[in-house]
């Protein structure tokens, strides 16, 4: 089923969670929410879900308008950071819970009903906690069971408010591969919210990345990734060296320095901020060719793997600056670089906005 | 959360005793706990004991009777009636307060919890004054109850709508921290999954806080059945008739009529004792099944 929501506005007290957002949401497609805490990802998840509603704006399901639907009838299926199970009911009575609650006429005989949640109790792979309570699973086996009884009652939708935020890393990485195979399976239109960049890409169809109630960017992890569209999207999607100066032609000048741009569409002589990566910077040991890049000291190397990590302290700026760059093992090696050494960095790829919208 | 169970409150004694670390000097040890059970054994046990010996000086003839006398029994009957009627209304009003203060926002709630608290500020005389002057013959509804020939004040509804009003906090006071620590999360998850509200309530809300709801019940129970402030300014005491059991014990007393007096301050004793052992009973059980490894 399709989501869309329309010019989305929703206020605590003076606090704005949400600024006019609208967005869509593909049929069958994971997406993730992604921003930082207090962005309005988890309100925007609950306005969808009808938990929580919104001062302006709409929220369509399946092309209709589903604004004042009570959440009864949205057929949403919602899985909480906590997990929300009910705590007294065994296992196979949570997830039966969607179906026991079903008007008389609706309502599945029992014989059915056990089948359904046995079935669903496999798709998780915990058909052997039946029994148990909810006290007795881990985390990541109170994950699964709150997900297979959202899909007990066959939403049309599944809204997932940090679903492994409660987890440790291992589990985490693990029940991620887990639900990407799941939804796979079922194909089930889902929308889940997050804070951790690396599960947004590594889960994701698509991203929408948020920041103070509004949507910054959407765009599939590798879109959003190569060409962030904002400051914001550049620092939170990864690790990212930031240089302010001002423009001057196709260089930024960072005080005596200038390094080459490309991209960005900043006025000449405005103040920028530009980036790179941290693959995209280069390092270069010869002093001899004159003003291209800007000075650095090299602090620390850690060379682990077949990437290597340099952190750089850059004096061009008024205040230290810590850079941050990697290369190949190999490069290093050819390098011959030593904690100390003072080198020059120039970047590949460098994107300037102006100063303004930095945000 | 699998670690829990290494900090959880009722292993915590057991790690600070068996940690040489932590442990206090044994004489220390001896002296707190001494302390404690003298001063235990001197003001609640002995009293509690003087009660039945006093009951039973005269032996159990003389006891039963007592007991069985026409006063005693309808002061019995009367405690009886007063906490049938407060205790399932205060039920209903707590889990109501309870649940409106616990799961929802809302304008004056503060204003609510104050008042749920009043009863326990209030001294009970009082309470039972504020009836005298709300409904007693020269009160603001006196004339017009009497020309109807209604009777509150030194009657039935009187000691009953005292009972109810110093027995208001326990229910309510008991639920509330109990349904705010559970938080809304179980509630929506519920709703979600297509269940109305009353489904919500009865097979989410309330399983959840059943323990809670019984200690409450026997504690509002155990007040409504002692109270002795509000009702004696209501009461009239008018033998026979608006006397409740501890009204009873006073008049019986005053009258040099201790033996008799002391038998049915014992039953109201006894009643106490079985409110402890039921509430020991109820906190175990649900210490039981907070246990992750120890539920059923």
């Amino acid at each position: 089923m399709s989501i869309a929501v329309r010019n989305i506005g929703k206020s605590f007290g003076s606090f704005v969670a949400l600024d006019n957002v609208s967005l869509e949401f593909p049929t069958g497609k994971l997406v993730a929410l992604l921003g930082p805490s207090g962005c309005g990802k988890t309100t925007l998840l609950r306005i969808i879900a009808g938990l929580e509603y919104a001062d302006r704006g709409e929220v369509i399901l399946d092309g209709e308008d589903a604004s004042d639907r009570h959440v009864r009838e949205r057929q949403v299926g919602f899985v909480f950071q906590h997990y929300a199970l009910f705590r007294h009911m065994s296992i196979f009575e949570n997830v039966a819970f969607g179906l026991r609650v079903k008007p008389r006429s609706q309502r599945p005989p029992e014989r059915e009903i056990r089948r359904r949640v046995m079935e669903l109790l496999e798709l998780v792979q915990l058909g052997w906690v039946a029994d148990r309570y909810p006290a007795q699973l881990s985390g990541g086996q109170r994950q699964r069971i709150a997900l297979a009884r959202a899909l007990a009652v066959g939403p049309r939708v599944l809204l997932l408010d940090e679903p492994f935020g409660a987890l440790d890393a291992k589990v985490r990485k693990e029940l991620r591969r887990w639900l990407r195979n799941l939804h796979d399976e079922l194909h089930i239109t889902s929308i889940f919210v997050t804070h951790d960049q690396d599960e947004a890409i590594e889960l994701a169809d698509q991203l929408v990345v948020m920041h103070k109630g509004k949507v910054e960017q959407t765009g599939t992890p590798r879109e959003v990734y190569a060409a962030p569209a904002t400051p914001f999207v550049y620092g939170f999607l990864g690790a990212v060296n930031e240089f302010r100066g001002s423009i001057d032609g196709d260089y930024l000048r960072v005080g005596t320095s200038a390094l080459p741009i490309v991209g960005g569409d900043v006025a000449r002589g405005q103040s920028a901020v530009a980036f790179a990566r941290p693959h995209e910077l280069e390092i270069i040991t010869d002093g001899g060719s004159g003003q291209a890049g800007i000075g650095a000291t090299i602090k620390r190397i850690v060379d682990i793997g077949s990437i290597a990590r340099v952190e750089l302290s850059g004096a061009a700026c008024e205040e230290p600056h810590l850079y941050e760059v990697e290369l190949p093992s190999q490069r290093l090696a050819e390098l011959n670089l030593a904690a100390g050494q003072p080198v020059r960095l120039v970047s590949s790829r460098l994107r300037a906005f102006a100063q303004g919208e930095r945000s | 959360m699998s670690t829990a169970s290494s900090t959880a409150p009722w292993n915590r004694s057991a790690r600070f005793t068996s940690n040489p670390a932590a442990r206090e000097p044994g004489a220390i040890r001896w002296l707190v706990i001494g302390v404690a059970l003298t001063f235990f054994a001197v003001f609640l046990l002995l009293p509690l004991l003087a009660v039945f010996a006093e009951a039973l000086r005269k032996g159990w003839a003389a006891y039963l009777a007592a007991i069985s006398a026409p006063d005693a029994l309808s002061a019995m009957r009367l405690t009886l009636l007063a906490a049938a009627v407060a205790v399932p209304l205060n039920l209903v009003f707590g889990i109501a307060a309870a649940w409106a203060i616990a799961k929802h926002d809302f304008r004056g709630k503060n204003v609510l919890i104050t008042l749920i608290d009043l009863p326990f500020s209030v001294s009970p005389v009082i309470a039972g004054l504020c009836y005298v002057l709300v409904f007693g013959a020269q009160g603001w509804f006196g004339p017009w109850l009497a020309a109807h020939g209604i009777k509150i004040v030194f009657a039935v509804p009187g000691i009953i709508l005292a009972t109810i009003f110093v027995t208001v906090p326990f229910i309510a006071r008991e639920l509330i921290p109990l349904m705010q620590a559970q938080g809304r999360d179980e509630e929506e998850a519920a709703l979600v999954l297509g269940a109305s509200g009353w489904q919500t309530f009865a097979r989410v809300t309330l399983p959840n806080v059943k323990w809670g709801l019984l200690y409450g019940v026997i504690l509002c129970n155990a007040r409504a059945m002692g109270e002795f402030g509000a009702v004696s300014v209501v009461s009239g005491h008018i033998r026979g008739q608006t006397n409740t059991m501890p009204l009873q014990v006073e008049i019986l007393y005053n009258e040099y009529s201790f033996a008799a007096a002391f038998a049915v301050a014992s039953l109201l004793a006894l009643l106490a004792l079985v409110t402890l052992v039921v509430k020991t009973i109820i906190e175990w059980r649900a210490g039981a099944e907070l246990r992750p490894d120890e539920a059923p």
